[in-house]
């Protein structure tokens, strides 16, 4: 039997107001109060600007060798100070953010509405169909990440638009996965049904009704994968099969500063420190992010 | 066994408790003063909100801890109990104070049989040795009518079914012979004729422990009429009265009690004859308390006196009525007696009408998905019959009202006809049109024609969208309506349910459990369909909401025409409501009879005894005591012949199982029923099976 409820209105819930906007200022406001997400979100937000004006930040091109100034340690001149090439690190570090921001963010964006899509329609239909797709699915989650990476640029060769590609492959499967579960559970409530009674067609129920259900999961897994999305693409810098030199990829930046290491160990630990602190700020944000939206991976009181 | 001087095992005094939560401080329970001698079973009524679980918590220190006892004392067998540490706490729990909670599977661990589970409780509340402890289970387990101890002592808790289990928790309680038993909502969650064997149960062992106090926690104003010698009624945390069940009954003297009574509809009776009277109003949220009687906004007596809080008062005889005007009520000058709501008159249906709903010997067999270790087995896979060839109609402007109790088929039915479920053999014809098996094929106007609101307030709206959003998106499909017309028909809608045009900007997380059904009926309503379903709308439903629920849909059917089908397992609210009762039993109909007659026998078997298991809200009312033995079988056993004749008190022999029973014809009034017993036996046999004492 389902608990008595008559409570008056008031009972619980804080002041809700219809309106995704009211609700993601919420949000935002609810990451700032939390010491952890704030220092995550400002991290990020600075980042962003490094990568949305970094030429006008930039002291030097990223390609421009001084010759003259090669080698030396970070100084008043050099913040970082400059690699083999005499090319300034500082200015490559917030140069290389607009790229693996971009390609992080381009291909996170694509795996999540790839794998929004694919959750809602398999989770929703069932049977072979959702079977089948997940089997599928489940193989390729089988392969570590960068494994599955690899093979990938394997066939399509290294680039920006293969890095793209590697990257909505990866995360395809994970997001599907989440959204899917979120289906299941929400398509036999009663207001599901209510649709469907009243003969509301397919595409209605599974992007009006059930979709919003979704966001909460589907938001932090976002994050998430946004996150490693970044490690994944410094990663195949660092490999030498992402993008390839001369860009200033902080992956490649690592891999050339690793070379030079005992003349030059500065050009090694900006760029793998810029990675690591994105990573984390970014992960701190989707910590917050799971807390506030409380998206319960266990049962309901 | 202790008691204090008195022969009080129980004593709550001036008591009360609140919540420190997120949203700030809740008052649950208020000054509530309460004494439970021993031998005497006292019954707390209340909705919810009303703090009945709060304050049962309370007296077994078990709070959570978020909870506080403010102010109050609370003395079991005479000792303080607000003052005993933890460790003396644990000598008394499971010794001297015990409990039967409301859900059975939730309170056994699922991984140890329920022989270990009572003989561990056993060993180490009375030391016993294993064998000692295994034969007491035994004892206990017989004392407690359960068939074959053995096996269940032998069972894990999913094997069983919740009556058992009730059962085996009970035992536990019992095992200790305890000062004081605290039963909370113990039949709340199992099918009337279970219930009202396990309250047979209770009344027996209570009978049989004359030391024992007993705390009977329920809402159903028919189970504490049963069971309890007195009363107590909390309404949002103020223990409004007190008195001998009997004298409660009777002449409440308090409008609250007065308006519960009110509203709950009876064994018996017909809208046609008798109207609900809702308590108008809600109940108060409990941060946001009126200022003095807090029952004030809601009452029909209120006065100027009123702002005070008033004290409980003492109303003679053991009475107790926290009202000012207690001695008027009293004498009978006033009734505290809700107000008949508007619209209420109901006109009998006039003449012949078209049928909206035709039901011919329709069927619902599920196949159940052969699992790898069946398939290794070799064992066929297992045939579900949901629903096994019903056959009826339901009239345009008439209620037909399905009842049955759990695994009868009857939402299964509700949701074959609205196409949530495959409908496999049988025929569905909706004004004349068939309808095809599921949702697939159906078109726009039968989308329209048929509607159905759903039991759980909660899930049935989207919480992401407005009331105004929910209610646009049929009214602009399916009505075809302009953009500018839809506004004003939005806000028609919600006021032919009685909520005002402001509630289409709130959210569903805004709105109570009853303002959430009526905006689902609203979004029923939005298609203007001739038939609609009603799969237990008010079952989740507080008592006093319920009424106001169960009104509504007699002024909307009235309103626009249309034919119901309403569901419940509620026999008495099924009753009231319907001009058709049809009883179903394991996917069958047993008995279809004009609700006129379906209280008078001739009955079909199954009929009477659910009407002699409904407890009545008078604890003076004479009833039959047919009682069911066994349990409900699966509806994927076969079954030959009559498929109740595992259970039938009224079984005549080979014929109930080898053949299927006809259909007879009741002479003199519209009934049918499903049996092999002739209509002059049963007439013979059979006796009216509950009378009220008025």
């Amino acid at each position: 039997m389902a608990t008595r409820e008559d409570r008056g209105a008031s009972e619980g819930s804080s002041e809700v107001r219809a309106g995704l906007a009211s609700r993601v200022l919420v949000g935002v406001q609810e990451l700032y109060r939390r010491p952890s997400s704030a220092i995550g979100a400002t991290i990020f937000v600075l980042f962003l600007l490094m990568a949305l004006f970094g030429p006008m930040i930039a002291p030097y091109g990223a390609n421009e060798q001084i010759v003259e100034d090669a080698r030396e340690p970070p100084s008043a001149d050099h913040w970082f100070g400059t690699d083999n090439l005499g090319r300034d690190v500082f200015s490559r570090v917030v140069l290389g953010a607009r790229d693996v921001l971009a390609l992080a963010g381009l291909g996170t964006l694509a795996a999540v509405i790839l794998g929004t899509v694919i959750g809602l329609v398999s989770g929703y239909y069932g049977g072979w169909v959702d079977e089948v797709v997940m089997r599928f699915f489940d193989s390729l989650l089988s392969l570590p990440a960068l494994l599955l990476a690899l093979l990938l640029l394997g066939s399509l060769g290294p680039s920006r638009n293969s890095v793209l590609v590697v990257i909505t492959v990866v995360y395809t499967p994970i997001v599907a996965r989440v959204v899917r579960s979120v289906v299941l559970s929400v398509k036999t409530k009663e207001f599901v049904e209510a649709a469907r009674v009243q003969g509301e067609p397919v595409w209605y129920i599974l992007f009006r009704e059930i979709f919003p259900s979704t966001l909460p999961a589907l938001a932090v897994e976002a994050s998430l994968r946004f996150s490693y999305a970044i490690f994944l693409v410094a990663s195949l810098g660092f490999l030498g099969v992402g993008v390839q030199p001369p860009s200033p990829d902080w992956g490649l930046m690592v891999k050339e500063g690793r070379a030079n290491f005992t003349q030059t160990p500065w050009a090694l630990y900006f760029p793998a420190g810029a990675i690591a602190v994105v990573v984390i700020g970014v992960n701190l944000v989707a910590d917050t992010l799971k807390q506030i939206l409380q998206v319960p991976s266990q049962l309901r009181k | 066994m202790v008691s204090s001087e008195n022969g009080l095992i129980l004593e709550i005094e001036d008591l009360t408790v609140g919540y420190q939560q997120a949203g700030g401080w809740r008052e649950a329970v208020r000054h509530v003063s309460l004494e439970i001698p021993k031998g005497q079973t006292v019954g707390l009524v209340g909705e919810s909100g009303s703090g009945k679980t709060t304050l049962a918590l309370a007296t077994m220190r078990y709070l959570p801890e978020e909870g506080t006892v403010c102010q109050g004392a609370i003395r079991f067998q005479g000792r303080d109990l607000l003052a005993l540490k933890d460790a003396d706490m644990r000598r008394i729990w499971g010794s001297q104070m015990t409990m039967v909670p409301q859900d059975a599977q939730a309170s056994l661990n699922p991984s140890v049989k329920l022989g270990e589970q009572v003989a561990e409780l056993l060993r180490h509340q009375e030391g016993l040795s294993e064998s000692e402890a295994r034969s007491r289970t035994r004892e206990l387990f017989e004392r407690v009518q359960l068939g074959d101890p053995d096996r269940v002592r032998d069972s894990y808790p999913h094997q069983l079914s919740g009556g058992m289990l009730q059962r085996v928790l009970t035992a536990m309680a019992i095992s200790t012979e305890p000062s004081l038993l605290v039963l909370d909502e113990p039949t709340s969650s199992l099918d009337v004729t279970t219930q009202a064997v396990m309250l047979d149960l209770f009344r027996e062992l209570i009978g049989g422990q004359r030391q024992t106090a007993v705390l009977y926690i329920t809402h159903n104003l028919g189970v504490v009429a049963q069971i309890a010698d007195r009363v107590a009624v909390l309404y949002a945390g103020d223990l409004v009265e007190d008195a001998p069940t009997v004298d409660l009954y009777h002449q409440p003297l308090h409008p609250y009690t007065r308006g519960l009574l009110d509203c709950v509809p009876k064994l018996g009776e017909n809208k046609t004859e008798v109207n609900l009277r809702p308590i108008q109003g809600q109940i108060p949220s409990l941060r946001d308390l009126p200022t003095g009687c807090i029952f004030r906004p809601r009452c029909p007596l209120a006065i100027e006196v009123c702002k005070e809080y008033p004290p409980l008062y003492e109303a003679g005889k053991g009475r107790r009525s926290r009202c000012h005007r207690w001695e008027e009520i009293k004498e009978g000058e006033i009734s505290g007696s809700q107000p008949v709501p508007e619209g209420a008159q109901v006109e009998p249906p006039s003449g012949a009408e078209e049928d909206v709903l035709d039901l011919e010997d329709v069927k619902v067999h599920f196949t159940e998905r052969r699992s790898l270790a069946k398939l290794l087995s070799g064992r066929a896979s297992t045939k579900v019959r949901a629903v096994d060839g019903v056959s009826f109609d339901v009239g345009r402007g008439r209620t037909v009202g399905l009842v049955g109790e759990s695994g009868s088929g009857k939402t299964t039915l509700a949701r074959a006809v609205v196409g949530l479920a495959e409908r496999t053999g049988g025929e569905i014809k909706l004004l004349d049109t068939e309808l095809p098996p599921g949702l697939r094929g159906r078109s726009a106007e039968t989308f329209c024609c048929l509607q159905i609101v759903f039991q759980n307030p909660a899930d049935t709206l989207n919480p992401y969208l407005s009331v105004g959003q929910i209610l646009r998106r049929p009214l602009k499909r399916l009505r075809d309506q302009t953009p500018e017309e839809l506004d004003a028909a939005v806000r028609e809608l919600l006021e032919s349910v009685h909520l005002s045009g402001e509630y289409a900007s709130r959210l569903p997380g805004q709105l109570s459990g009853g303002e959430k059904q009526r905006v689902a009926i609203a979004r029923a309503f939005a298609p203007r369909p001739d038939l609609l379903i009603a799969d237990e709308p008010v079952t989740s439903l507080d008592v006093s909401v319920q009424a106001s629920i169960l009104n509504l849909f007699n002024e909307l059917q009235g309103e626009y025409e249309i034919g119901t089908l309403f569901i419940s397992h509620d026999l008495a609210v099924v009753g009231y409501l319907a001009d058709v009762v049809a009883v179903i039993y394991l996917g069958q109909l047993m008995e279809v009879s004009e609700s006129a007659s379906i209280f008078d026998p001739p009955h079909h078997p199954y009929t009477e005894a659910l009407l002699s298991s409904v407890p009545l809200v008078d604890p003076e009312g004479e009833q039959e005591q047919i009682r069911l033995t066994g349990e409900v079988p699966s509806p994927s056993e076969e079954i030959t012949g009559c498929p109740f004749h595992t259970r039938c008190p009224r079984f005549i022999g080979d014929i109930c199982v080898e053949e299927i029973p006809p259909w007879r014809e009741i002479s003199g009034m519209s009934k049918r029923t499903f049996c092999h017993i002739p209509e002059e036996e049963l007439r013979e046999k059979q006796k009216r099976t509950f009378r009220f004492s008025e």
